[in-house]
């Protein structure tokens, strides 16, 4: 059985928790089973006249459209982008299909083109490839995007995102939870003080900062749908090690903090699209922390974690006061408490 | 981030951890009460058990709004779910939580037009721009949340608003807190009280308990320095055999409580004898619409046919909600019951005792 829900698809299979893995483990991978497929990483692994490629797709539905700090087309094209370059490889090029709901206004959509064209341009990679396609009134919400990509791995490069040893330091690129607590903000229409922008940005120059500083960075992966907890739990379970987080250490912005205590929810299960984690070797944690730091994207870059010999959970985090408490990964969507 | 950060101070916890060993030493084993389901996750969230002496035992209590719920009340909502034309709005955490054969969750995928919201004034919004429908509010809560939902339907009256009800699930606190202190099988030496109900009643409502059980009470707010500060103060009171309620939580809460929205919860709502999940019935524990406000009881105006309840076998929300059983006693937990596919409502809802073990302590019995 999947989920709760016996025979119905539930919101909580699209939520990047352990109801989406069950869906990918008991229904997909049976049914397209190969071996590019079985790692079901970020990418696909493709070789091609003796170079390696790296292949992904995603579809974005978010509600609403646009949000302080993006909208649903930049959130296409970076979501992409840092799809293939987790993987280690150099994005090519990228596809854009628009599925668009009778009645969409076209300035709407002029936006959202225009902001996905803006994405592709900071990352330095083309549009090459579409399709439209148009549902009638009431048979869709608006506006959904599916982008695909292609990558090139550098010659020299190994395949990521890898996995972590005992001792390697994870490393976050900046403030977690902005995008998640964004779109939740901008969706209930809190009337908030501070605003609360998404950190949606095209990770690839970032990546390849990092990746041409410290070449062994063990491990790569963006912590989207899930939030941190989700991802370091993944690569806690592929790797076969526990994780310690510091809480202290992970770097949160004071409105979205303030906005997790209101609504009785935890930053580290909120998506992120901005945001890379590496475990990296302690020897090389300065290099690659400096490395993040250099970029405008990095700036707030911090040391959060620690990979430890596996001991019984994959994930735990040491609170502010220095006792200890266990990192799940999310199970279904997040729901804000009644008081 | 102010009122965040000062209360989880690390010296200043630790120093408190000392001065609870200290007091912990006078007593033998001293069982305590957190009756409110944020200071469960609280405690869980933030390791804080593993700063109580040996000796000092905390349980978790009813005060879950979600988890009291009764199958009955679920099953209702589910009821209104299948019903033609409506549009069921409710607090998030209620949208996973079991009925007899079906939840919330599952009647959205059926199809279901269900909406989360987080006011009660955001469900009055959706019954006014949805003028077709008829729109029902769950509600649920204790005086934390009636008041604001009394708010609501008052605008709702003034406004004419034709098209919004709630089905009334509210319990009240005081009443079950009696129920626990005079039932036998129970033995709780102090309890931490609900902070946020006792902004509302304010902490002479559990006088009652000092006086007439010799059950110190304690007021404590939510962050770690509170809930540690609470402990030691109850441990001091257990040790000096001087029972009374103490507000540590001073910045939230008074002596007589807010008189306000006591005004309003009892202009629209009256006490009933309700049924708690787990417990049973409590005389004087819940809310029903006062005559004047029938047309906003949506039992009363729109009835609906309900499914006979069932009850899951094996599951001990009960005992868990009375503080009697610890969730890892429950032969369900962590295997048959996780949060993703839950059997009982402590583990549904974010302040569920049996999530919040699940969560922060780990799934293993």
């Amino acid at each position: 059985m999947i989920g709760s829900g016996g025979e119905k698809i539930l919101l909580a299979h699209g939520s990047g928790g352990k109801a989406m893995h069950e869906l990918i483990e008991s229904l997909l991978l049976p049914a397209f089973r190969n071996p590019k497929l079985e790692p079901l990483g970020d990418s696909a692994r493709l070789e091609l006249g003796g170079r390696e490629l790296a292949f992904t797709t995603d579809s974005y539905v978010v509600d609403p459209l646009f949000f302080p700090g993006g909208d649903i087309g930049r959130l296409a094209v970076c979501g992409t982008i840092n799809d293939l370059a987790v993987c280690g490889a150099r994005p090519l090029a990228l596809s854009c299909a628009l599925i668009l709901e009778e009645g969409l206004p076209m300035a709407d959509l002029e936006k959202v083109v225009e902001s996905m064209r803006s994405a592709a341009d900071e990352a330095g990679v083309e549009i090459v490839t579409g399709d439209t396609k148009v549902l009638p009134h009431g048979k869709g919400d608006r506006l959904f995007v599916n982008t695909a990509g292609v990558g090139l791995l550098p010659e020299g490069r190994r395949w990521l995102p890898g996995t972590a040893e005992p001792g390697d330091v994870v490393l976050i690129n900046g403030h977690v939870a902005d995008h998640g607590a964004a779109v939740m903000a901008e969706r209930e229409r809190f009337a908030l003080r501070a605003e609360i922008r998404s950190d949606v940005a095209p990770l690839n120059h970032l990546i390849e900062a990092l990746l041409e500083a410290v070449p062994d960075v063990r491990c790569l992966k963006d912590p989207t749908r899930g939030g941190l907890a989700s991802a370091l739990n993944e690569i806690a379970a592929a790797s076969a090690v526990s994780i310690v987080l510091d809480e202290e250490a992970i770097p949160v912005r004071g409105p979205v903090a303030a906005l997790c205590e209101l609504l009785g929810l935890d930053p580290l299960y909120f998506a992120n699209e901005g945001k890379v984690l590496a475990a990296v070797p302690p020897r090389r944690a300065d290099e690659a922390l400096a490395a993040l730091r250099s970029h405008p994207l990095g700036r707030y870059a911090a040391a959060i974690g620690e990979a430890k010999p596996f001991d019984r959970v994959p994930l735990s985090a040491r609170t502010l006061l220095g006792s200890h408490r266990v990192v799940g990964m999310l199970t279904g969507d997040q729901l804000p408490r009644i008081c | 981030m102010k009122y965040m950060r000062e209360f989880r101070e690390a010296g200043a916890t630790k120093a408190l951890a000392k001065s609870l060993a200290g007091a912990a030493e006078r007593l033998e084993v001293v069982r305590l009460m957190e009756v409110c389901g944020t200071h469960t996750m609280s405690i869980a969230r933030f390791g804080l058990r593993s700063f109580f002496p040996e000796n000092v035992m905390l349980t978790s209590g009813p005060g879950c709004p979600v988890c009291v719920s009764p199958h009955a009340y679920i099953d209702t909502a589910v009821a209104y779910c299948r019903r033609p034309d409506t549009i069921v709005t409710t607090f998030g955490d209620m949208v996973r939580v079991p009925g007899s054969s079906s939840s919330l969750e599952s009647e959205q995928a059926a199809g279901a037009d269900v909406r989360v919201v987080l006011s009660t004034i955001d469900a009055l919004r959706i019954a006014e721009e949805n003028p077709e429908k008829e729109v029902v509010f769950l509600a649920i809560g204790f005086e934390t949340t009636a008041p604001t939902i009394a708010a609501a339907v008052l605008e709702a009256r003034d406004s004419g608003l034709p098209n919004f009800a709630a089905l009334c699930g509210h319990k009240v606190m005081p009443p079950a807190m009696a129920a626990l202190a005079s039932d036998p099988e129970i033995r709780i030496d102090g309890y931490i009280c609900p902070p946020h109900v006792s902004a509302i009643i304010g902490g002479d409502a559990y006088r009652f308990l000092a006086d007439e059980y010799g059950t110190p009470c304690v007021i404590a707010g939510f962050e770690p320095f509170d809930v540690l500060q609470g402990v030691l103060w109850l441990l001091e009171m257990i040790a000096d055999s001087k029972p009374e309620v103490r507000i540590q939580y001073s910045r939230v809460v008074s002596r007589e409580g807010n008189q306000a929205a006591l005004a309003i919860l009892y202009e629209v709502f009256e006490a009933k004898d309700d049924e708690w999940r787990g417990i049973g019935p409590i005389p004087g524990s819940g809310l029903s619409f006062r005559k004047e406000f029938f047309d906003f009881d949506a039992e009363r105006r729109w009835p609906v046919e309900v499914e006979p309840t069932c009850v899951p076998e094996g599951c001990i929300c009960g005992e868990v909600l009375k503080g009697i059983a610890s969730p890892r006693d429950c032969a369900l937990f962590g295997t048959a019951c996780t949060p993703e596919s839950p059997v009982g409502a402590c583990m549904v809802s974010s302040e569920g005792a049996c999530a919040a073990a699940f969560k922060y302590e780990g799934a293993n019995r």
